[in-house]
C-alpha cells in the first residue's frame, strides 16, 4: 500500500543532496580533485592528516557554493566559520570532518519542480560546505579493508531541503532539477554513478491531516535518480505496513538495495552519535566581501528555467520540446551553437530529439560524447529544411557521419547522389529517359491506363535510388505524359 | 672549546678563522655526549650536523652564508623536520617520519642554521615536568634529582647545558616559559599567531605557539625575526609585517603593573616573592612606574585553560588511530577494538585523561555548561587583559610559584602539578606575548624566573624591558 | 557534578579508549577530580558574554584553486602500519 493508494497516510520526505564541486584542488589542501586516478595518488600531508598540518580554504569552492545559493534564491551568509564534526572511521583521516554546522554558506532558498499537480516551490533549509571522506573497500574473503584517500578532502556542498516533499515523484523531479542546475552552473558534473552527486532521503509517514512528523528513516546509497524514487516508494510502503500492523517505526539509517529496490538497516539512529561539533580553531572566519559577491552575481549564467522560457518565446517551442533542449547543459549548448550557424530551429530540434537522441539512448552516451559537431548537425538540418528527405538523410547520412566524423553532410550527400535529385533540371532528363525506355507503356497510359503512372514512378525511383522528391517526379511525369 | 655567549661571537670567530663551523658543531656534540644522562635529546644528528657544518664553512669562505651560519639549534620532538623521526614524546607515533619541514624550521634552515637533534618532551606537550614522556624523564642540569619543567624540558636543558645555542620549543600553557625559569635561561612565547603553526604538532590549536629558548637575549630576538610572519600554510597566522626584532630598542619610561595575588599568595615560594619584589623595586628606581593591580579573574584562568585545551586536544589527537601512520595494536579483532587498543596502548596516562576530559566537555549534554562557559570566561579574561594594557605597558609576575621540584613529587597527586602553570596560563589564555628571564636563585641554588607580559604583538617591548633588566644586573 | 561509570564508558567509547578494571577506577576518580576542579568556572557571571571562538585576528585567509602535489604515493604509504602497493589496510569494517 502506498500513500497514493492509501489516502489516510501522507508521506513526508526530505532530501540531503551532496554535490561534489568542480574545483581543481581540494577544499582545504592543494592536492588534485580528480576522479578515477590510481589509489592514493591525489593526496598530501594535509589530506592524510599528518601531525603538524593545517587546513587552508579554497576560494573557488566558496565561489561555486555561492553560485548555487544565488541560483536557489538563498541568502548568502555574511559571516561564516567551519566546525569540526568528530567521529572515527578509517576513511576520515583527521578523525573529524570539517563542515559548516552553525553558519552554512547559504540559508534558505527554494527550487521549483513541475509535478502532475503543477509547479511547486520546494523550500530549502540550507546549503553548506564540507569536505568529503576517502573511500574504503571491503574485498570478500579477507579480514581487511582497503582505504583510498584520493577522495578525502574533496569539496562538497550539502543541500538540505525542508521536509516538504510528499511523493516519490516530487523527489525524483527535485533531484533531476538539482542535477540540471548544478551542471548548468558548471559547479558539478552531476554524475550519480561516479558519486559526484549523492542523495540521502529522510522518509516518514503520518496520518493525513496530522501536523506532527512521524519517526524518520534515512536511506542512503541510491546511485541514480530513478533509484531514489524506487527507494522512497518502497520505504513509504514499508512504513505504512508497519504502522498498520501496530508496530512503531524505528528511527534508523538504511542502505538501498539495488536488486529489490528496498533497503536494509545499517545502524539505529536512536543511538545518535555525539559528534561534539565545535568551531574549527585552525581556520579564520570568512566574510564574503560585497564586491566579490557582486561580481559573482554578475557572472551568473542563465539558468535552465530561464533558457527554457526563452526557447518557448523565441522559437515558439512547446514546453515538452523546450524541456528536452534544456535537459542538459550540453544539449542546450549544442542546440544553441547549431542554430546560430544554421537558422533552422525546428529542423535542428527534430534532428536532436529524433535520430540523434535514438543513437544516444542506444549507446548510453551524452551528446558531447557522440562526436557529432554542431556544424555537421546544422548542415544536415539545413539540407533537410531544403529538398533533402529527412528520413533518407537520417537513414543514410547520419550513420556515415558518425562512422567517419571528418566528413560533412553535404559531401556525403553528393557522394551518394542524394542531392540535386530533387532539382527539376536534373530530374527531367531522368524522367524523359524512363519514358523513352518504355514507349508502349507510354502509349498505353495515353490510351487511358492511368495506373501505369505508378509503374513509371517506380522506374524513376529505381533510377534515382529512391532519392527524388516523389511530388516533383509525379509532376514531371504528368507533364511529359500529357 | 668554551661556550659562546652569542651568535655574534660565533660568527666573528668564524669570519676571522679562529674556529670552523665543524669545530663549533663538534664542541656541541661533545657536550651532548657528556650530558647524555640528562636525557635531553632523543636523537642526535651527528653525521648530518657535521656535513652541514662543512658546507657552511665553504659558504662562509664563499661569502654566501646565511644570517644564522654557525648557529646550532635543537628542536623539541613536536616540530616537523622532513625525513626525520617525529614522536611528540609518545609511543603512538612509533616509526613515524615527517614528510615535510615546518615553516619555522624551514626558515631557520634557509638561513643556514644547523639542526643538531630532537629533544625530549612531555607527551604531546601535556605536562609541566617532562615526566610524561614515553622515553623517560629529562633531568634538570643544575640538580639531577629535579625536573627541568615541561613540556619542553629537553629543549630547556639542552640550552641550559650548552648542548645547543638555541632550542625551539612549544608553549601552550607555559611549556617554554616554565622550563626556562626552572633551568635559569630565557624563554619566549610570542603573541598567539605570531609564528606559523605549520609543522607544529597540535595539542590545543587556539593556545599552541612555537617558543624560543636561549641564553642570549639578542639571539632570541633574531630567531623570532627570522621565523615569524605570514605563511601560506597557516590560516590563522598573523599577516601583519614582522618588525626588526633583532635591533632591540631602548626603553622609554613605562608603566608596569603586577598582580597583587601573584606575590601575596601563600603558594608562592618565599625566595621567589623576594626576588620578584626586589626586581620591581629596581624597576621603580630606574624611573618606571610600578603599580600593584587586582585581577580577580586570575583564579579562573587555570580551569579555563584546562577545559579548553583538553577539549581541543581530544579532537586534535583523534588522528592518531593506527590507520595512516604510527603505532598499531596487535590486538585487532574488530575495527572498534583496533582503535581502542591502539590508542589505549599508544597514549600515556596523562594524555588519555586529558582526552577523556576534553571529550566529556564537548559532549552534547555538557557542551554549553562547560565548553561554551569556558569560552565566555576566556572572553572576559581577554577583555580584562586588553583593559589592563590600555593603562599599562607591561604586566609582570614570577614565572612560577616554586622553583624546580623533585622528580616524582606529584606522582600521587597529578592535579597538584597543574598549579605550577598558575602564572604562565594567563598569557596563554589571552594570547599575549610573554617572556621569562632569569632572576636569581633560591636558597638551594635553583633558578628563579621573572615573567614579563606585553600587549598583543609587542614582543619588541618584551625584549626592550628584558634587556634593561638583564643589563642592569651586569652593572 | 560527578560522572558515573556508565558515563565514563560512553565517553571512552567516543574517544576510542578502553581501560582495564583497575585503570577504569583510577580514570573515573581522576576524571571526577578534574571535573570538580574546573567546576569553579560556574562562579563567574557570564551573562550576555559572547564566547571567544577565534584567537587570531585574521579574516578571509584563503588560497587560490591551484593544484600542488607535495608527496608521492610511496611517501604517503611510507609510514603506514599496514599497506600494499596502493592502499592503506585496516581490519575489516563490518557494514
Amino acid at each position: 500500500m502506498s500513500a497514493e493508494t492509501n489516502p489516510t497516510y501522507q508521506a513526508v520526505i526530505g532530501l540531503e543532496v551532496h554535490i561534489q564541486l568542480l574545483t581543481s584542488s581540494k577544499l582545504f589542501a592543494s592536492d588534485a580533485n580528480k576522479y578515477g586516478d590510481p589509489p592514493n595518488t591525489n593526496i598530501s600531508v594535509i589530506t592524510l592528516a599528518h601531525p603538524g598540518t593545517l587546513p587552508r580554504v579554497n576560494k573557488q569552492a566558496l565561489e561555486l557554493a555561492i553560485k548555487m545559493g544565488l541560483a536557489c534564491g538563498s541568502e548568502i551568509s555574511q559571516y561564516m566559520i567551519f566546525d569540526r564534526k568528530n567521529y572515527f572511521y578509517p576513511d576520515l583521516p583527521k578523525g573529524y570532518q570539517l563542515t559548516q554546522d552553525r553558519t552554512p554558506i547559504c540559508v534558505g532558498g527554494s527550487i521549483e519542480v513541475v509535478t502532475d499537480q503543477g509547479p511547486r516551490e520546494i523550500k530549502l533549509n540550507r546549503i553548506h560546505l564540507e569536505e568529503d571522506a576517502g573511500k574504503s573497500f571491503h574485498p570478500p574473503h579477507t579480514n581487511e579493508s582497503l582505504v583510498d584517500f584520493n577522495r578525502a578532502g574533496t569539496p562538497l556542498i550539502e543541500l538540505v531541503t525542508e521536509p516538504v516533499l510528499h511523493h516519490p515523484d516530487e523527489a525524483y523531479q527535485l533531484l533531476s532539477e538539482i542535477r540540471k542546475l548544478v551542471t548548468f552552473l558548471g559547479i558539478c558534473d552531476g554524475n550519480m554513478e561516479q558519486g559526484s552527486l549523492r542523495c540521502d532521503c529522510n522518509v516518514s509517514v503520518r496520518r493525513m491531516g496530522e501536523t506532527a512528523l512521524g519517526k524518520k528513516v534515512e536511506i542512503k546509497n541510491m546511485n541514480s535518480v530513478r533509484n531514489v524514487r524506487r527507494a522512497i516508494e518502497k520505504e513509504v510502503k514499508r512504513q505504512i505496513g508497519q504502522l498498520e500492523k501496530g508496530d512503531r517505526i524505528i528511527s534508523e539509517t538504511r542502505s538501498f538495495d539495488e536488486k529489490t529496490g528496498g533497503s536494509t538497516s545499517m545502524r539505529s539512529k536512536e543511538e545518535v552519535t555525539d559528534y561534539r561539533y565545535f568551531p574549527e580553531p585552525d581556520l579564520s572566519p570568512l566574510q564574503i566581501p560585497d564586491d566579490w559577491l557582486q561580481s559573482i552575481k554578475e557572472a551568473m549564467p542563465v539558468l535552465p528555467k530561464q533558457l527554457q522560457l526563452q526557447l518557448e518565446e523565441q522559437f515558439g517551442f512547446v514546453l515538452e520540446d523546450a524541456l528536452f533542449l534544456t535537459d542538459s547543459v550540453e544539449m542546450h549548448n549544442f542546440f544553441d551553437q547549431a542554430v546560430k550557424q544554421f537558422p533552422y530551429p525546428e529542423h535542428i530540434l527534430n534532428w536532436l530529439k529524433g535520430p540523434v537522441q535514438s543513437v544516444l539512448n542506444e549507446r548510453g552516451i551524452t551528446i558531447s560524447q557522440l562526436g557529432l559537431t554542431t556544424s555537421q548537425l546544422g548542415e544536415l538540418a539545413s539540407l533537410t529544411a531544403g529538398e533533402l528527405s529527412f528520413s533518407v538523410a537520417a537513414q543514410k547520412i547520419l550513420p556515415l557521419l558518425l562512422e567517419d566524423p571528418s566528413g560533412t553532410p553535404k559531401a556525403i550527400a553528393d557522394r551518394l547522389g542524394l542531392l540535386g535529385s530533387s532539382n527539376s533540371d536534373q530530374l527531367e532528363p531522368v524522367v524523359l529517359e524512363v519514358l523513352e525506355t518504355f514507349p508502349d507503356k507510354v502509349n498505353a497510359y495515353k490510351k487511358g491506363k492511368k495506373g501505369l503512372l505508378g509503374f513509371f514512378m517506380g522506374q524513376v525511383m529505381k533510377k534515382t535510388n529512391s532519392t527524388v522528391d516523389p511530388k516533383m517526379a509525379n509532376e514531371l511525369l504528368s507533364k511529359h505524359l500529357n | 672549546m668554551d661556550t659562546f655567549a652569542s651568535l655574534r661571537e660565533i660568527q666573528e670567530k668564524l669570519q676571522s678563522g679562529a674556529v670552523t663551523c665543524v669545530q663549533v658543531v663538534t664542541s656541541y656534540l661533545d657536550r651532548i655526549e657528556k650530558h647524555t644522562h640528562l636525557n635531553a635529546f632523543l636523537e642526535v644528528y651527528h653525521q648530518e650536523a657535521l656535513q652541514k657544518a662543512q658546507q657552511i664553512d665553504q659558504k662562509i669562505s664563499d661569502g654566501t652564508a646565511g644570517r644564522l651560519a654557525g648557529l646550532v639549534v635543537g628542536l623539541k620532538d613536536m616540530l616537523c623536520y622532513q625525513d626525520h623521526s617525529l614522536q611528540a614524546g609518545s609511543k603512538i607515533l612509533s616509526g613515524f617520519e615527517s614528510q615535510f619541514t615546518g615553516t619555522a624550521v624551514e626558515r631557520l634552515l634557509h638561513q643556514d642554521a644547523i639542526i643538531i637533534g630532537r629533544q625530549n618532551c612531555d607527551e604531546f606537550g601535556m605536562g609541566s615536568s617532562n615526566e610524561n614522556s614515553a622515553f623517560g624523564a629529562t633531568l634538570n642540569g643544575i640538580d639531577t634529582k629535579r625536573v627541568p619543567g615541561g613540556s619542553s624540558g629537553g629543549s630547556a636543558v639542552a640550552v641550559q647545558m650548552d648542548m645547543c645555542h638555541i632550542s625551539l620549543g612549544t608553549d601552550t600553557g607555559g611549556s617554554v616559559r616554565q622550563p626556562a625559569a626552572f633551568t635559569g635561561i630565557i624563554g619566549l612565547k610570542p603573541t598567539y599567531s605570531r609564528i606559523s603553526r605549520h609543522g607544529l604538532v597540535a595539542y590545543a590549536s587556539s593556545f599552541d605557539s612555537i617558543g624560543i629558548f636561549s641564553k642570549s637575549l639578542e639571539d632570541n630576538a633574531l630567531i623570532l625575526e627570522i621565523i615569524a610572519g605570514q605563511d601560506e600554510y597557516d590560516s590563522t597566522v598573523s599577516r601583519s609585517a614582522v618588525p626588526e626584532f633583532s635591533s632591540i630598542k631602548a626603553l622609554k619610561k613605562c608603566k608596569i603593573g603586577y598582580i597583587r595575588e601573584s606575590v601575596e599568595t601563600e603558594g608562592v615560594q618565599p625566595e621567589i616573592r623576594e626576588k620578584t619584589m626586589e626586581q620591581l623595586e629596581l624597576l621603580q628606581q630606574s624611573g618606571h612606574q610600578v603599580t600593584a593591580v587586582d585581577f580577580p579573574l586570575i583564579e579562573y584562568v587555570l580551569p579555563t585553560y584546562y577545559l579548553l585545551t583538553t577539549a581541543e586536544a581530544s579532537s586534535n589527537l583523534a588522528r592518531y588511530d593506527g590507520v595512516k601512520y604510527g603505532y598499531r595494536s596487535q590486538h585487532q579483532e574488530s575495527l572498534d577494538g583496533f582503535y581502542k587498543n591502539t590508542r589505549s596502548e599508544g597514549f600515556g596516562n596523562e594524555v588519555q585523561k586529558r582526552i577523556m576530559l576534553g571529550t566529556f566537555v564537548l559532549s552534547a549534554s555538557y557542551y554549553d555548561a562547560y565548553y561554551t562557559k569556558a569560552q565566555k570566561v576566556r572572553r572576559l579574561i581577554k577583555d580584562k587583559t586588553r583593559e589592563f594594557f590600555d593603562s599599562f605597558d607591561f604586566l609582570v609576575m614570577p614565572t612560577t610559584p616554586t622553583t624546580a621540584f623533585e622528580l616524582n613529587k606529584y606522582a600521587d597527586d597529578p592535579l597538584e602539578m597543574y598549579w605550577s602553570d598558575l602564572f604562565t596560563t594567563p598569557a596563554s589564555v589571552s594570547g599575549n606575548p610573554a617572556i621569562s628571564i632569569p632572576n636569581g636563585f633560591d636558597k638551594n641554588g635553583l633558578p628563579i624566573g621573572f615573567q614579563i607580559i606585553a600587549d598583543d604583538f609587542n614582543e619588541q617591548g618584551l625584549y626592550a624591558l628584558s634587556r634593561e633588566i638583564l643589563k642592569g644586573r651586569e652593572n | 557534578m560527578e560522572i558515573n561509570r556508565e558515563t565514563l564508558l560512553k565517553i571512552a567509547h567516543l574517544a576510542r579508549l578502553n581501560f582495564s578494571d583497575e585503570s577504569e577506577d583510577e580514570m573515573l576518580q581522576g576524571l571526577n577530580d578534574m571535573i570538580n576542579w574546573v567546576e569553579k568556572l560556574h562562579e563567574v557571571d557570564t551573562e550576555g558574554v559572547d564566547p571567544l571562538t577565534n584567537m587570531s585576528q585574521e579574516v578571509n585567509s584563503w588560497r587560490e584553486d591551484e593544484v600542488k602535489s607535495d608527496i608521492s604515493r610511496e611517501q604517503a604509504l611510507k609510514n603506514a602500519p599496514k599497506k600494499d602497493e596502493e592502499f592503506f589496510k585496516v581490519p575489516k569494517v563490518l557494514k
